[in-house]
């Protein structure tokens, strides 16, 4: 035993050291940590450095990991960026103090206010409603107005929700709190559930599928799972519709970034920030998971321009992390899963 | 032959030297699994009231409730498939049945997640299956419901059965036929034989088998969210991302670990004191029992069912949505990430198996009650979420890479390299090794109660002691555990994503990596192609350990 230890040590060490060897990260390039899908972001990474020749190393992981990793990592922490789906999780990453905010002209002028940290911290820089959808075979859109409209006694049984886990309906239940207070909310989403035709689902995709096969009439989701599906079914039988126009407007959440507290090239990365904000740039980036650019003078796509102009909930979408939390508690109240 | 009973051989006494350098041995193997366990025990100190009087009252008692049912379920239909599956296979001979031994680990590659969506999208309501019943009789709604307990239930088996097959098939092999048939002539029925003598024997391997298919059913999330069926780990998940509590997401790890604590506790018990002994003439192993005709094809039919429904079908699937909708995806980087899957799987296997193995002889030898706690506490990682594991370890690596980086800004002042140990190989190995020490440690600990101290003082007497007696006797017997341990490390370590995603070096893409990127934006069917990638390269080693113990079979 005594010897095969001393030889294993040996090894050990060795071991150790050729894999530490391969960590130090190349001190120009900007580093990005991203939650948001490597896929829908990597095009324009390339284009920016094709552009300006600034080399950018991409990390992935779930935004929940990422943020607690820089706040881990403190003022050493390689990452000049945080780059996430979902208001509620850039609020969360700026309440850790893991952003910082930064004063840019253009980043005001581009990203309308409601959707960017109002102490600049972070930027939103493409959008998505979250809205309802319908079948084009059941329902009149006629019959369809606002979300608590789906409370009604008429869609008992003909509504279908996915899971309360998921983190665009607890920004969207966090918005309605913001809107109409949280006893109100409660009654809404006990109302939706009330209705449900079946258990909620686990993603939008899954839930558009039921109501296109006839498991349910109506339901809500986020624009661009709709348009991917749009995409691949062409003749699918559903259709979006915008709530509350009458009213508050329709709910929408952002994908944005922020700098982070401690970025070693701060500079660069606001450079970068603020190249994403211009429309050109906006163009792209919405275009590749079929979103709204952030900025009002970009253009969307054909096919998510075709969906039609409505009224955007003009409330600032970092109520959505502010709320986030007493927005999940309703639901476990509410026995919404 | 064998001898199943109270432990009465001789303890031999042991230097405090040695047992020193155990202890020592025993404290390092644990250290990497013990630090994310103590962040995480750490949040028990400072309660967060409010969060928790919420889950008590609205959260918790569904949770517990689901846990439950979901565990036993799962063992108890992964335990029955794997054991009777492997007995099978082992004992009998039946039509395919060359094919299908080593086919029905093939499920082993499919990661749970995979397999649960594959099932709901070709089970559930606007699936292929029902809407064909609905197109033939008007209606589907005597169908049961995909998206339920006993669906999960189903699923997570189904992906699972393969751990307690591989080491129930490890225990009848090495147990010979041959115990049967002496069984037989000391006047017990077959079947009697079978309850009385085969399965307690196996008991060890068996029970470790349940014991990693429980660890692993209380970890997922990927399999259960899917479901959107509720358990600890996605509570965890909820007051972690949902309510931006990670202090409230640790205590529930916490209590999560309490249960699993005390289960492998009563598990161990009941099996304290038991030694199996067993020496094996291979060259008088009797050949396979013969079965009846309807009871060949009633067995064949039996293992060709699970194969199907765990490994044919969902590959088949795979195969349809690669070539639907991923094929343009497949590109020369296809090749690096297959290699850093490999060269992570590969090295963690070697790295996990040799510190099961050294663990395994420490609890062999008399040892003391730290050294038992110590190797216990190594191998509880396997039942943390893989996600609050994750963050676990990356705490104390940033801790002593921030410690050192400092050191070294006081040394050698701005020009300081930058240092960042939490995404090394390292990192990532030592990570693997918190996490599935258990899926090692378990197949080698049972091996290793096969080999008697008396084969021991045998080769003592015989001039063979120390590293000599362990690499020319020892490693031979227990070549079927090892490569075992070594197979199952290596197939869970590709299908591995937490603890990838956040430790994983600059540029070190990996197949499930690539997974992760589509199905975290709901690209299931783009998932599919990395999905196949991992089965493919999971199915090299399966093949390999199934052809390694052929001339065991």
């Amino acid at each position: 035993m005594k010897r095969l230890r001393f030889a294993g040590l040996h090894w050990l060490l060795l071991g150790s050291l050729a894999l530490l060897v391969s960590c130090a990260p190349p001190p120009s390039e900007l580093i990005v940590y991203s939650a948001r899908n490597e896929t829908l972001i990597q095009p324009i990474i390339d284009k920016y450095t094709a552009e300006t020749g600034q080399k950018v190393q991409l990390i992935t992981d779930d935004a929940g990991p990422l943020i607690q990793r820089l706040n881990a990592e403190g003022k050493n922490s390689p990452a000049d960026l945080l780059i996430t789906v979902d208001a509620g999780v850039l609020w969360h990453a700026a309440q850790l103090g893991v952003l910082r905010s930064i004063e840019s002209p253009v980043l005001d002028a581009n990203i309308p206010e409601h959707l960017r940290d109002p102490r600049k911290r972070w930027f939103g820089l493409t959008v998505r409603a979250r809205t309802i959808v319908y079948s084009t075979e059941r329902v009149k859109p006629e019959e369809l107005d606002t979300y608590e409209s789906l409370t009604n006694e008429k869609w008992r049984g003909r509504l279908c929700l996915r899971t309360s886990k998921s983190v665009y309906n607890q920004s969207l239940v966090a918005m309605l709190i913001a809107q109409h207070g949280e006893e109100k909310t409660e009654q809404i989403v006990r109302g939706w559930v009330a209705n449900l035709a079946t258990p909620a689902f686990a993603n939008d995709t899954l839930l558009m599928q039921a109501i296109a096969a006839g498991q349910c009439d109506v339901g809500i989701v986020n624009t661009y799972y709709f348009g991917r599906l749009q995409r691949d079914q062409p003749d699918l039988p559903l259709k979006l519709f915008w709530p509350d126009q009458n009213g508050q407007g329709t709910h929408v959440n952002i994908s944005g970034a922020g700098v982070t507290a401690h970025a070693p090239r701060a500079e660069q990365a606001q450079k970068f920030l603020e190249w994403l904000s211009q429309p050109q740039a906006q163009a792209l980036f919405a275009s590749l998971d079929l979103e709204y650019p952030a900025s009002p003078s970009a253009k969307a796509v054909d096919q998510v321009a075709g969906w039609g102009e409505f009224k955007q909930s003009p409330l600032n979408v970092a109520q959505a992390g502010e709320l986030q939390p007493a927005a999940v508690r309703l639901m476990d109240r509410a026995g919404y899963l | 032959m064998s001898a199943i009973g109270r432990a009465d051989l001789p303890v031999r006494s042991a230097g405090t030297q040695s047992q020193w350098q155990g202890t020592l041995l025993a404290a390092t193997l644990c250290l990497p699994a013990l630090l994310p366990l103590l962040v995480i025990a750490t949040a028990l100190i400072s309660p967060e009231t409010s969060v928790w009087s919420h889950l008590a009252q609205h959260v918790l008692p569904d949770v517990v409730a689901n846990t439950v049912k979901l565990v036993i379920g799962v063992a108890l239909i992964a335990g029955t498939l794997g054991t009777s599956l492997a007995w099978f296979t082992t004992m009998y001979d039946f039509p395919g049945r060359r094919w299908l031994e080593w086919a029905l680990l093939l499920p082993l590659a499919i990661p749970a997640y995979v397999l649960a969506f594959v099932a709901i999208g070709f089970l559930d309501y606007a699936g292929p299956l029902q809407t064909a019943l609905r197109s033939v009789f008007g209606s589907s709604a005597w169908f049961p419901p995909i998206r339920s307990t006993g669906g999960a239930i189903l699923v997570l088996s189904l992906a699972l059965y393969p751990y307690v097959y591989l080491l129930a098939r490890s225990a009848f092999l090495t147990q010979g036929r041959r115990v049967l048939e002496v069984a037989q002539t000391l006047g017990h029925t077959r079947r009697a034989a079978i309850w009385r003598v085969s399965l307690p024997m196996a008991k060890p391997w068996i029970a470790g088998g349940v014991a990693l298919v429980c660890m692993e059913t209380l970890a997922d999330f990927g399999a259960v969210s899917i479901f959107n069926y509720n358990t600890f780990t996605t509570a965890i998940y909820r007051a972690w991302f949902g309510m931006f509590s990670v202090h409230a997401a640790l205590e529930l790890s916490a209590v999560l670990l309490i249960f699993v604590f005390v289960a492998l506790y009563l598990e161990r018990r009941s099996r304290s004191g038991l030694r199996f002994a067993n020496s094996r003439d291979m060259t008088r192993e009797p050949p396979r029992f013969a079965l009846s005709g309807p009871a060949r094809w009633l067995t064949a039919g039996y293992a060709l069912v699970v194969f199907l429904l765990a490994f044919f079908l969902p590959l088949l699937q795979l195969i349809w949505w690669t070539i639907q909708r991923a094929a343009q995806d497949l590109d020369a980087r296809y090749w690096e990430f297959a290699m850093h899957s490999i060269v992570l799987a590969a090295s963690a296997s070697l790295v996990i198996v040799a510190a099961s193995l050294t663990l395994a002889y420490l609890l062999r030898r008399p040892h003391t009650r730290f050294v038992k706690a110590a190797v216990r506490t190594a191998t509880l990682g396997y039942a943390v979420p893989g996600t609050v594991l994750a963050v676990g370890i990356l705490f104390p690596l940033v801790i002593v890479n921030n410690t050192l980086q400092d050191a070294m800004r006081v040394v050698w002042g701005s020009s300081a390299p930058v240092i960042l140990l939490q995404s090394t190989l390292l990192a990532v190995l030592l990570a693997y090794m918190a996490r599935f020490l258990a899926v090692g440690f378990n197949p080698v600990e049972s091996g290793l109660e096969r080999v008697t101290h008396s084969i021991d003082e045998a080769a003592v007497g015989m001039g063979v002691s120390g590293a000599r007696l362990v690499r020319k006797v020892h490693v031979p017997l227990l070549k079927t555990s090892l490569t075992t341990a070594a197979i199952l490390v290596f197939v869970d370590v590709m299908k591995e994503m937490p603890i990838t995603l956040i430790t994983r070096p600059f540029g070190w893409d990996t197949l499930a990596v690539r997974v992760f990127n589509m199905t975290s934006i709901g690209e299931w069917e783009r998932a599919a192609l990395p999905a196949l990638a991992i089965v493919l390269v999971g199915l090299v080693p399966a093949a390999m350990l199934v052809r390694g113990n052929r001339h065991v079979a």
